[in-house]
């Protein structure tokens, strides 16, 4: 059976995502995202004529607060306690360019 | 078995029961079914500590809170002080967080005692728990079978007697799908009614609060108090439309929907035999029932296999290894310390979603997918509406079967199946409850009563309503 999705389609996606995907398993995502895709893709037929998106499902839109910071009881020498990696309060990364 | 909150919360206030003691319980039982590993982490000794400072107050004639002494389980995804928060995924499994969610911090202020964290499929995406990271959880009637998920920790934890009550999340029927799968009440709100500040996020626009508890007064107990606006999270609705346990009464006069759909669909000849039997019962208490359809209906399911894969992939780029959470300490550059720490943290289910996520939000791609699902959302929502113009209520299966045996589902597409019937009341935003019907030698089937946005204080009343009729002898 053909699949919907290629191997270049799903290394591309695989990229996007910032995932490897190793060589075992290409076959595997191809078959599993073909069939997911196959199966949303009954929408196509379906008439949404003159209707609009639904991002937000109980009508609230522009939910404003005062521009001021607010204390909700943790600083932000605590938030970065949590950090993995910080220096000078900075989060540390590995080196981006040789 | 435990008394219902309202009798252990004035057994505390008046000293007959001591806090230490229903901790201690809960501490025993929990121990007592760790094989069933409901359970990822227990915070015995806090827990205790909090007690006995509840147990001095009593002593000394202090008021105490409405839930004062009353042991609780998270799901695993409800950010705590107290332990690790880990959403049952490799990724979090060391993560401590600063700050504790919403809803905890509201039970907390009511003197309920977080005692345990429960299993989850990770990061919330599964319907049976074996997604987790760590472990599967059993079925407290039959340890071959799933507890469903994923809330699952959950819902097995108050079948199993742990505790009174457990919250969980429900983005596509993750409290519902258990509760029916365990034979316990959950109870999903309208979207927005309970703060999400502090619980992990899943899917975003259809991310809710719940609980799980063993029959619906407890559930408007617990509701009553993690219901309402929060201003750390800007989804949540006006406190007008919270869950007030004085609003609650019994309702005797309704019309109600048998969705039809949900009818075709291969039902379990158990969940159709339950859901008869509670139509009987209503039909011969006085409340007026007929079928209703609802055209969309078995189109949700693809709507929803758009859209929360797509928020989930949003979602889930924070965990790129640099801040918190799984970082693959080998990583020569930046570049590859995303991917390694991102390919060896996640699990093959968040892979997977990721990997749809991606795909239908990719250029080229966004119009034909997730723009035509949030299409087809505002048609259902459409037909929703006018199902609720001329019936108060609607009501079907929770799932179309009893639990399955764990590893039976092989393929992903067989196990998104299992949501058919929860999908739709996420992405239209509306209130629903799974209830127990009690059948004999029967695998826990559940019932799923629905209302409309915002009417979650009739929906419970309904459900108390139904319950009464449900375990009425003969």
């Amino acid at each position: 059976m053909s699949q919907t999705l290629t191997r270049d389609e799903v290394l591309k996606i695989a990229k996007l995502a910032k995932l490897e995907i190793a060589d075992d398993e290409i076959d595997v995502y191809i078959n599993e995202l073909s069939e997911i895709i196959e199966y949303v893709k009954q929408l196509d037929k379906v008439d949404t004529e003159g209707l609009s998106p639904t991002n937000q499902v109980t009508g609230l839109n522009n939910v404003f607060r005062e521009d001021k910071v607010l204390y909700y009881g943790y600083t932000p020498e605590e938030l970065l306690k949590t950090l993995n990696n910080v220096q000078d309060s900075y989060v540390k990364v590995k080196r981006v360019i040789e | 078995m435990w008394p219902s909150l309202s009798a252990l919360a004035s057994d505390i206030n008046g000293g007959k029961v001591k806090a230490v003691d229903l901790v201690n319980k809960a501490l025993k039982k929990i121990d007592e079914d760790k094989d069933y590993n409901a359970i990822i982490s227990v915070y015995k000794e806090s827990a205790l500590e909090k007690a006995q400072k509840i147990d001095e107050l009593v002593k000394k004639g202090q008021k105490v809170g409405k839930l004062a002494g009353i042991p609780f389980i998270a799901k695993d995804n409800f950010l705590t002080i107290e332990g690790y928060t880990t959403a049952a995924s490799n990724v979090l499994k060391n993560y401590r967080a600063v700050y504790q969610s919403t809803a905890v911090n509201l039970l907390e202020d009511q003197g309920a005692i977080c005692i345990a964290k429960s299993n989850m499929d990770a990061f919330a995406h599964g319907s049976s728990t074996e997604n987790s990271d760590f472990f599967t959880t059993s079925n407290p009637y039959d340890k071959n079978r799933v507890p469903g998920g994923s809330s699952g920790g959950s819902a097995a934890s108050v079948a199993l007697s742990m505790v009174p009550f457990s919250i969980g999340t429900d983005t596509g029927g993750s409290i519902r799908q258990p509760a029916s799968f365990c034979g316990v009440v959950g109870y999903k709100p309208t979207y927005g009614l309970v703060s999400r500040s502090g619980v992990i996020a899943m899917a975003s626009s259809t991310d809710t609060i719940g609980t799980i508890t063993s029959n619906v007064l407890d559930a408007v107990t617990v509701m009553d108090i993690i219901s309402g606006q929060d201003k750390l999270d800007s989804t949540t609705l006006p406190s007008k439309y919270k869950i007030d346990s004085n609003k609650i009464k019994i309702i005797k006069k309704a019309k109600i929907g048998i969705i039809k759909e949900y009818l075709d669909y291969g039902l379990d000849d158990q969940v159709r035999e339950g859901l008869s039997l509670t139509i009987a019962k209503l039909k011969n208490a006085g409340y007026e029932l007929e079928e209703v359809s609802i055209k969309s209906l078995p189109l949700a399911l693809a709507v929803y296999y758009i859209l929360c894969p797509a928020e989930v992939s949003s979602n889930l780029s924070r965990y790129d290894g640099q801040r918190y959470g799984y970082s693959e300490a080998n990583s020569l550059d930046l570049e590859s310390s995303y991917v390694e720490s991102r390919t060896n943290g996640f699990g093959k289910e968040a892979k997977r979603r990721i990997m749809i996520g991606t795909y239908v939000l990719s250029s080229g791609y966004y119009e034909a997918y997730y723009k035509k699902a949030q299409l087809v959302r505002t048609k259902l929502i459409n037909e929703f509406n006018e199902v609720f113009n001329k019936y108060d209520f609607l009501i079907g299966p929770t799932v179309p079967t009893v639990a399955f045996e764990k590893k039976s589902k092989k393929d992903p597409l067989e196990m998104y199946l299992n949501d058919i019937m929860t999908v739709a009341i996420n992405l239209t935003g509306v209130p629903a409850i799974s209830l127990p019907v009690p059948l004999e030698n029967s695998l826990p089937v559940g019932v799923q009563l629905i209302a409309n946005q915002k009417k979650d204080n009739e929906l419970l009343s309904l459900a108390l309503s139904v319950e009464e009729i449900l375990n009425r002898e003969d």
